[in-house]
């Protein structure tokens, strides 16, 4: 039988593509300028039928990309030659919920939004919301430990990833973590988590969800400029305060919003949103105290949202500001940098100063409490030249973030785009410590073996699992 | 044994290359607080000890983050941060004498897990010296970064067994300005149980909840932090449960227990029947406990798919349990393999025989 046949009648004529025009929609993922046809592209329904494909894969050395919902923005789902692609995105089951526990049981192509939408009538929500989340998959977010604006106060998709369930490259299955915190042994969800594929396949996973606070507010900040609003949110870091988010956009980005949705945003030169929330009396307390900073440091104008419709309207313009920019802008780069906070001013000079020297408009969003940056380098793909501008701004822009002591990513992940960017920022012996833990899941290198480290390498020793002998585990004799 | 304390990440990775060399066993220890934990190790050559490595080598206090060296107290790195009215956002045991790399190593994150997360989620770089005398980071400085595979949370909790934590950077949080401590005491474990549920389901954010269980009537304290406003509100709020009386934050202090259990928060009552003894438990369901039935407690903790992790040894019982480590303890130990290929560090000391 040939692979192909034998992966038919794994997963039955419905769960296997191999045509090319039914293939191409599998190229690439939310980043569109890397494109790879995959050799097919399998659609499983359950946990056995995904190990009966690795198991095929591992036996013939074919290496294999899992792939959410494909709104990935680093390439990470971007299929490898002669590789196949593993959809999840039939396996879309809630499986359980445990209300009294604040634990949910998801399958890996479960929407983002649907995991909240399931609990929301108990009063729960889950917290991680990348702006994608109403269509990327839980999966996908696990693979590149998803963030969005809220990490800020409650933390990424690590934080509430209790436990998974996992095909290893070689088939084999294991679960990682437990359901109660703290299981004995490595921490291999949390290792697992924002692995972008590279250390197996999630089946199955166990997330944590919290009761939705009393109260959220929403405070919209019009300032004459990003310097302004960075120093009213280093103020209101000082005070004390941890806000559930807090967001900046500067006059360009505010312009596409406006373009893109209308959010009835100020023109300003920089836009700061602040979210509070919790027990009512004090988020008043606090949104009051944010408001006195932002108006000492030149707040021009200042909104509260308190409904969850006005909510609703101020973040709208935010959540769209990636896609805005395409009305402004034939084509853009969406970057993913991070710096110290602190940086902020400093690093928003020098991105001004290499937009003007490249001809090239740089749009800023950024999670300013976290001080990841997006800037969105835009530019016009016919005019001979400017995308390799495009591409050498951005990638210059990811060096200042590491020479300010920040990083290449905050939540999109390395993946394809950004994996030459790891040897400036890691050293030969970081990698070479990383590539120990790739090998102990991975010895041939399957998992989408392509991404994440700048040169592919191999695996020194030859696998096979480590068995204990029975003396060693009574202690009566020690290996070396 | 012979003790060794470096000056220097370069010169432990050197300590650790030599002792791979010679095949000689290695012991990390920070303030040496939690040695007993974990099953002992199968032979002990040399002690590394993090004493000299103990300065807070930076407080970035305007970005919420430290870099500190592993063999810093934590009472110490405490002190250092409150100067800018910021804290580690944890509560482990003994804090003048347990270092930042014992408790990581150890995993000892206490009772404000509830409200700020584990040491794995405050932990955002990692410097580490491997056996073969690597010394290699992971993560960074910045509180969100995504580049590359998260040793922090490898290494935290494996008990020095993949290499020696010599430097660890956390994301900080605030001091709070406002702190207010509530007890109530229930007649029984059905009412601890039903109590405890109904504050974890409102809308209410303490940043510490544990029940105490012993001689008398089980109590439930609740740790409030924020304004005093939201505070007041939140206990008038529990006090339409039931009648919650001030108490002291020393209620808070840490247990210094027999084993340390993981149950799901609803199933503690259940848990602590029969308890025979003492026993503190977190709202998270991490709980530490006196018996002198810990075996028995074991296989039911178990069967309710959670843990017993002994903290004293007990003759003929493994300290980490009867199912530590799973279906994926193959994969723990090839990670072991390719760490401390020569099984020099902590011998014998984690789960499984690693």
């Amino acid at each position: 039988m040939s692979f192909l046949d034998e992966l038919r009648s794994i997963l039955g004529p419905q769960g296997l593509i191999s045509s090319p025009e039914e293939t191409r929609t599998y190229e690439c993922d939310g980043l569109t300028n890397f494109r790879v046809m995959p050799l097919a592209v399998v659609l499983p329904t359950s946990t056995e039928q995904v190990q009966a494909v690795i198991r095929v894969c591992h036996r013939e050395r074919i290496p294999f990309v899992a792939r959410g919902s494909g709104t990935g923005l680093s390439g990470g789902a971007l299929p490898v030659n002669n590789g196949i692609v593993i959809s999840l995105a039939r396996m879309n089951q809630i499986l359980e919920v445990d209300l009294a526990n604040h634990r949910i049981v998801v399958e890996p192509g479960v929407i983002n939004l649907n995991v909240t939408g399931r609990v929301a009538p108990a009063g729960y929500f889950y917290a991680p919301d990348p702006s994608s989340q109403s269509v990327c998959s839980i999966g996908g977010n696990v693979a590149e430990n998803a963030g969005g604006a809220h990490c800020l106060k409650y933390g990424f998709t690590t934080t509430h990833v209790l436990a998974l369930e996992v095909v290893l490259p070689d088939g084999t299955l294991a679960h990682f973590g437990s359901k109660t915190l703290d299981a004995p042994g490595y921490d291999l969800a949390g290792v697992f988590v924002g692995s972008e594929g590279t250390l197996g396949v999630a089946t199955k996973i166990t997330l944590r969800i919290m009761k939705r606070p009393e109260c959220v507010q929403t405070l919209l900040a019009a300032f004459n400029s990003t310097n302004e609003a960075g120093a009213a949110v280093s103020d209101i870091i000082a005070a004390g305060m941890l806000p559930a988010a807090m967001e900046m956009m500067d006059n360009l980005a505010i312009q596409a919003a406006e373009a893109a949705v209308h959010a009835n945003y100020p023109n300003c030169g920089g836009l700061l949103l602040v979210e509070i929330d919790g027990p009512v009396a004090e988020v008043d307390t606090l949104i009051a105290q944010v408001s006195a900073i932002c108006r000492e440091n030149g707040a021009t104008e200042i909104r509260v949202a308190q409904t969850e419709e006005e909510r609703a309207v101020v973040w709208k313009g935010r959540k769209a500001a990636f896609a805005s920019v395409g009305r402004i802008s034939p084509n853009y780069i969406v970057q993913d940098g991070v710096i110290p906070r602190t940086a902020l001013p400093k690093i928003l000079d020098e991105i001004e100063r290499l937009g003007r020297e490249s001809g090239l408009r740089v749009a800023n969003v950024f999670h300013a409490g976290d001080g990841n940056l997006h800037p969105l380098v835009m530019y016009d793909r016919r005019i001979a030249g400017q995308e390799k501008a495009a591409e050498k701004l951005s990638e210059r822009i990811l060096e200042l973030c590491i020479e300010m002591g920040g990083s290449i990513t905050g939540e999109h992940g390395v993946g394809e785009e950004k994996k030459h960017m790891m040897g400036k920022m890691f050293a030969e012996p970081d990698l070479a410590t990383m590539q120990r833990l790739r090998c102990s899941f991975d010895p041939l290198a399957l998992a989408n073996p392509t991404k994440v480290f700048p040169t592919p390498r191999l695996c020194g020793e030859t696998p096979g699992e480590y068995q204990p002998h029975p003396l060693e585990i009574a202690g009566i004799a020690e290996r070396f | 044994m012979r003790i060794v304390e470096p000056q220097s990440a370069e010169e432990a990775a050197e300590i650790l290359r030599c002792a791979n060399e010679d095949g000689a066993s290695v012991i990390p220890r920070g303030g040496g607080t939690k040695s007993d934990w974990g099953n002992p190790p199968r032979r002990t050559a040399v002690m590394l000890s993090t004493a000299n490595l103990n300065r807070v080598i930076e407080h970035a206090w305007a970005d919420l983050t430290v870099t500190v060296e592993a063999g810093c107290t934590i009472a110490e790195l405490q002190r250092t941060l409150a100067q800018h009215g910021q804290r580690l956002a944890v509560d482990p045991l003994w804090p003048e004498k347990a270092t930042v790399g014992g408790v990581l190593s150890t995993n000892d994150t206490g009772v404000l897990r509830l409200r700020y997360g584990g040491l794995r989620d405050l932990i955002i770089g990692v410097t580490l010296a491997l056996a073969d005398g690597t010394l290699a980071k992971s993560g960074g400085k910045v509180v969100k970064n995504v580049a590359g595979y998260d040793l922090s949370k490898l290494v935290t909790g494996a008990f020095g067994t993949l290499g020696v934590i010599t430097g660890a950077t956390f994301r900080l949080h605030p001091l709070p300005k406002h702190t207010h401590t509530v007890t109530a005491a229930v007649p029984d474990l059905g009412a601890m149980q039903q109590l405890l549920n109904k504050i974890l389901d409102a809308q209410l954010v303490p940043a510490a909840v544990q029940v105490r269980v012993g001689a008398g009537a089980p109590q439930i304290d609740v740790l409030f932090e924020g304004t005093e406003e939201g505070i007041y509100a939140q206990v008038d709020r529990l006090r339409e449960m039931t009648p919650f009386t001030e108490n002291d934050a020393e209620v808070f202090q840490r247990l210094d227990a027999g084993a340390k259990i993981s149950v799901l928060p609803a199933r503690i009552a259940e848990t602590l029947e029969g308890l025979d003894g003492y026993a503190v438990v977190e709202a998270t369901g991490i709980g530490w406990v006196q018996s002198p039935h810990l075996p028995q407690m074991r296989e039911k903790i178990e069967g309710m798919g959670g843990s017993l992790v002994l903290l004293r040894p007990i003759t003929g019982l493994d300290a980490w349990g009867n199912t530590a480590g799973g279906d994926a303890l193959p994969l723990m130990h090839a990670i072991k393999q390719r760490f401390d290929p020569r099984g020099i560090l902590n011998p014998g000391v984690f789960v499984g025989g690693i």
